[in-house]
C-alpha cells in the first residue's frame, strides 16, 4: 500500500476526528461539531507547519 | 444581637452527586473499560450505544489496518530501548489488534521503508484513542458522563 503525505493526513485527521469527537463531547449534535472541528484543525496544521518548513527551507 | 442561622427552618437537601444512580449503567466501569480496551467500541456496545460502538471499532480498526498496510514497525517489550517500551504501550493500547498480530507473526520489527514510518505511526496512534475510548466507555459506565 502507498500513500501520498496528503492523503495519509487526511485518513489520520478523519479516523482521529471521529474519535476525538464520540469521547470529548456528550451529545451527538456536538460530537458532530467538535469532530468537524479537529478535523479542520489537524489537516489545516499540518498544511501551515508544511509551508512553514518550506520558508524556513527558502 | 442577631442570629445569621434560623434553627427552625427547615434542613436544606443535599446536593446530589455527579454519579446518581438515575444516569449510572449496571454495567460495571470495569468490564466495561476491559471490554473497551480488548475489543474497540466494545465497552460502548455494552452500554447500548452500538452507533458509537461501530464507529470506534472502524476508526481504530481502520488506522490499526493502515499502518500494518503500510508495514509499520510492531513494537515488542524486550528490546530494552525506553522508546520501544513506551511504543510497546501505545501499541498495546489497540487490544484484541495487537494480540492476534503478535500471535500470527505480522508486521515488521522495524522500519524498512520510508512510508512504514507513517504506518509506525498509525499503529501507535490507533493503541491510544483506544486507551481513550475505553475510559471513555469507563466514564459512561460509571455516570461521570452521561450516557
Amino acid at each position: 500500500m502507498t500513500l501520498t503525505h496528503f492523503s495519509a493526513v487526511l485518513l489520520f485527521a478523519f479516523f482521529t476526528s471521529v474519535v476525538f469527537g464520540i469521547t470529548m463531547r456528550s451529545n451527538p449534535k456536538m460530537m458532530m461539531r467538535f469532530g468537524a472541528f479537529c478535523f479542520v484543525l489537524f489537516v489545516a496544521g499540518t498544511i501551515a507547519a508544511s509551508w512553514a518548513m518550506w520558508a524556513i527551507k527558502h | 444581637m442577631v442570629m445569621s442561622t434560623n434553627a427552625q427552618a427547615p434542613a436544606q437537601p443535599l446536593k446530589k452527586p455527579a454519579a446518581s444512580a438515575a444516569t449510572k449503567s449496571p454495567v460495571s466501569p470495569a468490564i466495561a473499560l476491559f471490554a473497551g480496551w480488548f475489543i474497540p467500541g466494545a465497552g460502548h456496545l455494552l452500554l447500548k450505544k452500538p452507533i458509537r460502538a461501530a464507529l470506534l471499532f472502524v476508526s481504530i480498526g481502520a488506522m490499526f489496518g493502515i499502518g500494518m498496510a503500510l508495514e509499520g514497525k510492531v513494537y515488542t517489550p524486550s528490546t530494552g530501548d525506553l522508546l520501544d517500551i513506551l511504543g510497546f504501550a501505545a501499541d498495546l493500547g489497540s487490544g484484541a489488534f495487537y494480540i492476534a498480530t503478535r500471535m500470527l507473526d505480522l508486521g515488521h520489527s522495524s522500519v524498512q521503508i520510508a512510508i512504514a514510518d507513517y504506518g509506525t505511526k498509525f499503529i501507535v496512534v490507533a493503541g491510544l484513542l483506544n486507551i481513550v475510548a475505553a475510559v471513555d466507555a469507563h466514564s459512561l459506565a460509571s455516570g461521570r458522563k452521561p450516557l
